[in-house]
């Protein structure tokens, strides 16, 4: 009995929820150290996500780039590079796709793809010049991708702050023109029939009107799945798992370690970039923002990639619990004004914790060896 | 199990250790008498250096009772095992490169005047007395990184003299030496012995037991076998009480019978990554039928050879020809697909991929292939049938192994898997370089075989080894490479222990 409870907190899924536990563990003792009733919060952020309609539909629709930046993340990890640069390739993304939006206004049929392809492409060459650079010059991925972060979010100023897209009076660009947009029910939501029929449904209402309601969610599931194929199923896939874990096999293989790099990062950067795009082409407020610091749609993606334990299907549901607590947070502050600064504490210590749990396997196979020892006896 | 008496320098009695569920050391019992030279025999991995690690205070035993001249004591850290006389020289050296010898033996020891001002010149006459005592030739001046391995070993016997150790235990000293350093180290245990220092050796090599040991004790997986007079044995019988079963320390080989020079190189020149031309105008011919040897001291050229031969270091000159096609500077790919497998002496970092599984470390080379993969997706089934046919055919254990990784196999386990996957890709050469390294006596028989199996079928072999043992047995021509050339060439007949070890050592041949 006690062997079999054993194994099953030896599972990575239970190690994680162990670490994801202790987070909030740690969380409460820091607001009850600093004065707030942990309960109340506790109470407060569980509302805040599961007691509306609204809420859970928006935790979703602000998952899907932290998911997708996640999964950039874990595939070039898979490969056994770390790619610090989805925050640069997500805004570079923005960038061109705010561009061709706003310039061009085709049918929605050839607007979207056209946008959505742009953005995917720039992601991918911010990618691609950190994996061409590691390739070709040994140049490590973390320092040129954190400087091309830098350059993304210069660019991204000078781009909002330039006078043919800069619109006056706000801190950003023009709205994208709106054929390339993703939004669903955009036009029918905001129509008489629509007002009436959702008025009717109030679940429906609190759904479709309250948020901006847009399947990248499954946009994002779908890309996941496909991740996981091509990290296990592909030969491509092979060859980048063979180039991660140990690139002098590999190499000695047949395997063409450099070219791979340069792959990976491509790939990865093209999953950061199509995160930066849907994002745009999702909100309501299709506008590229002058940055004064980091949106940390990329960083954050860093974090869901460690508590999924690079595995893609895992981002999925790290890229949910990440947004649940950011979304959370915000309430907390606005309801009981306990500063939401909390939810990155508890962020980061679950992002710690994942890390130490990896000695719960150690732990339960010691401890399995010992019974054997005892029953061998 | 003797009675504990102040004759015995060293006694250890009823040892038994775990790592885990595993018990490493069973009931082990290990006497050593005074001023004498014992060797401790075992297969690799059959717990000799537990017992020493426990002996010098790196691991405490979990029952059993150690006894120094006489005296019950307890040792528990390196440091105590030193201040009571005992001394280690561990296999992989721990020397400071940019050193002196001299400061290298003093290191951790040093000979202070008040202040902690170091007082070199105390401390280089105590270690001069200790060179003259023992006849050891070194200089004390020159640096670490400048010395050959054989003189690197001296610095360590001398570090463990110079902290007054009486019993020395070396492991596995010759791993590492040309034939004359080890002549040279032999002539150093005598010599030690000689002033009553007691020496342990811990070997998996007979023939050096013969030469040197007076008692020797025989561990099989964690058990106490026998203690037995080196002179009642002969190596086979050593050998036998080493496995537990009857080997044969040599091949059986039939007369070769060569075809065709398949694979040739050409006035091969490639640098290292210094610059430094490392292989020199070198020039090979192997046939069909015929495993060359090529034996040389570390760090001679191999390294770079095989890398370029591999297609992962650029030849400034020369060719490299296999089945008439020059294959020089193209790349990894080309090269395997023209019938050349690698059997890498590092398996561990070049041979496979340890966190990967069984079965994907088993498709390496065989992935991108029908029915491997299918319009660039990989087939899980061919690649779990292939592997369990190569777990059958080659007895790899545990035989269900397919889906775990493969680095919770044991190493002869790792070669069987590695030896099987190149045998598949079915060579026309099959270059092996050191492929018995770290494997046990049972083991080594099988990758004998298995060298012998394909020159028999008219395949070429091309044997880089450290181990002139391993080259002489084995090969039907014998070449030398020193200073990245052939120096030599020899067909089996002719070769000899001493010639060859001559030319290894940059030594002129008749």
């Amino acid at each position: 009995m006690t062997k079999n409870i054993a194994k099953f907190l030896k599972t990575n899924f239970m190690c994680t929820c162990i670490a994801v536990f202790l987070g909030f563990i740690v969380a409460c003792a820091i607001l009850l150290i600093t004065g707030y009733s942990p309960s109340l919060s506790m109470a407060v952020m569980f509302n805040a996500v599961f007691s509306r309609a609204k809420f859970i539909v928006n935790v979703i629709i602000k998952s899907t780039p932290i998911i997708l930046t996640g999964l950039s993340v874990t595939l070039a990890f898979k490969s056994g590079l770390f790619n610090m640069g989805a925050e640069g390739q997500f805004i570079a993304s923005t960038i061109a796709a705010s561009i061709v939006g706003i310039k061009c206004n085709f049918h929605p049929l050839i607007q979207i793809p056209l946008v959505i392809c742009v953005g995917v492409l720039a992601g991918a060459l911010m990618g691609g010049i950190v994996g061409w650079l590691k390739a070709k010059c040994g140049i490590h991925e973390v320092i040129t991708s954190i400087m091309l972060n830098w350059i993304a979010l210069y660019m991204c100023n000078f781009v909002a702050n330039s006078e043919m897209f800069h619109k006056p009076d706000s801190d950003g660009t023009f709205p994208i023109n709106h054929s390339g947009q993703t939004l669903l029910f955009y036009d029918w939501k905001f129509s008489h029939d629509g007002r009436e029929y959702l008025q009717a449904h109030p679940i429906l209402n609190d759904i479709i009107l309250k948020t901006d309601f847009n399947l990248n969610f499954l946009v994002a599931v779908v890309i996941a799945v496909l991740v996981w194929v091509i990290i296990y199923k592909t030969k491509k896939g092979y060859e980048f798992r063979a180039s991660g874990l140990n690139p002098d096999a590999a190499r000695n293989a047949g395997i063409d370690v450099t070219r791979n790099i340069f792959y990976t990062m491509l790939i990865s950067g093209a999953l950061s970039g199509l995160a930066g795009v849907l994002s745009l082409t999702g909100s309501s407020t299709p506008v590229l923002h002058v940055l004064s610091v980091f949106e940390n749609y990329g960083f954050n993606g860093l974090s869901v990639a460690l508590i999924a334990g690079a595995s893609p299907i895992g981002c999925i549901f790290a890229g949910l619990m990440f947004s649940a607590l950011i979304y959370a947070g915000q309430t907390l502050q606005s309801k009981i004004g306990t500063p939401s600064d909390i939810v990155n504490i508890m962020i980061g210590t679950i992002v710690f914790f994942v890390a130490l749990v990896r000695i719960i396997p150690v732990w339960v196979n010691r401890y399995l060896q010992k019974e054997e020892r005892k029953n061998a006896q | 199990m003797q009675g504990v008496s102040k004759d015995y320098a060293v006694q250890m009695h009823g040892i038994t250790k775990y790592f885990g569920p595993l018990r490493v050391l069973d009931d082990v019992n290990l006497d050593i008498k005074k001023g004498e030279i014992h060797a401790i025999l075992g297969e690799n991995g059959a717990g000799k250096s537990t017992l020493m690690n426990i002996l010098y205070g790196m691991y405490n035993p979990d029952y059993g009772k150690i006894y120094l001249n006489g005296q019950e004591t307890y040792i528990g850290k390196p440091s105590a095992a030193i201040s009571q006389g005992i001394g280690m020289v561990h296999q992989h050296f721990m020397l400071v490169d940019k050193f002196t010898v001299l400061q290298n033996i003093v290191l951790g020891n040093e000979t202070t005047d008040f202040f902690g001002v170091l007082n070199m010149r105390k401390a280089r006459k105590k270690v001069i007395e200790i060179i003259k005592k023992y006849g050891m030739k070194v200089d004390l001046k020159e640096k670490v990184k400048n010395l050959s391995v054989g003189m690197q070993q001296k610095v360590e016997i001398l570090k463990a003299l110079y902290r007054g150790a009486e019993v020395l235990i070396l492991d596995e000293p010759t791993a590492v030496l040309t034939p004359m350093e080890v002549d040279e180290l032999l002539e150093t245990m005598q010599n030690l012995k000689k002033d009553g220092k007691t020496i342990i050796i811990i070997t998996h090599k007979l023939k050096e037991i013969k030469k040197s040991a007076e008692t020797c004790t025989i561990i099989r997986k964690g058990q106490f076998i026998d203690r037995v007079n080196v002179a009642d044995e002969t190596e086979q019988s050593l050998a036998e009480k080493m496995v537990g079963r009857q080997i044969k320390l040599f091949v059986d080989k039939k007369e070769m019978t060569p075809g065709d020079t398949i694979f040739e190189i050409q006035n091969l020149s490639v640098r290292c990554e210094r610059g430094i031309e490392t292989v020199k105008n070198l020039s090979m011919k192997i046939r069909g039928g015929e495993i060359y040897g090529l034996a040389g001291i570390e760090g001679n050229g191999q390294t770079e050879l095989l890398q370029c031969i591999l297609g992962r270091r650029y030849a400034d000159s020369g060719k490299i020809i296999m089945h008439g096609k020059e294959i020089q500077n193209t790349n990894t790919r080309n090269v395997l697909d023209s019938k050349i497998s690698f059997i890498h002496a590092d398996r561990h970092k070049y041979g496979c991929i340890l966190d990967m599984s069984v079965a994907d470390n088993v498709i390496m080379e065989k992935y991108r292939e029908k029915p491997f993969s299918v319009n660039g997706f990989l087939n899980h089934e061919e690649r779990d049938k292939f592997t369990k046919q190569i777990i059958e055919t080659y007895d790899v254990r545990p035989a269900k192994c397919r889906h775990q990784k493969i680095r919770n196999l044991s190493g002869g386990n790792q070669q069987k898997l590695v030896i099987g996957r190149e045998i598949a890709n079915n060579p026309d050469l099959l270059i092996a370089v050191q492929p018995t390294r770290g494997l046990d006596v049972g083991a080594i028989e099988f990758v004998h075989r298995m060298l012998v199996n394909l020159r028999d079928q008219g395949k070429a072999v091309l044997l880089i080894s450290l181990e002139l043992d391993e080259i002489l047995n084995l090969s039907d021509k014998i070449a030398v490479i020193y200073g990245g050339e052939i120096v030599g060439e020899f067909d089996q007949k002719e070769a000899d222990e001493h010639k060859v070890g001559l030319l290894m050592a940059g030594g002129k041949g008749e």
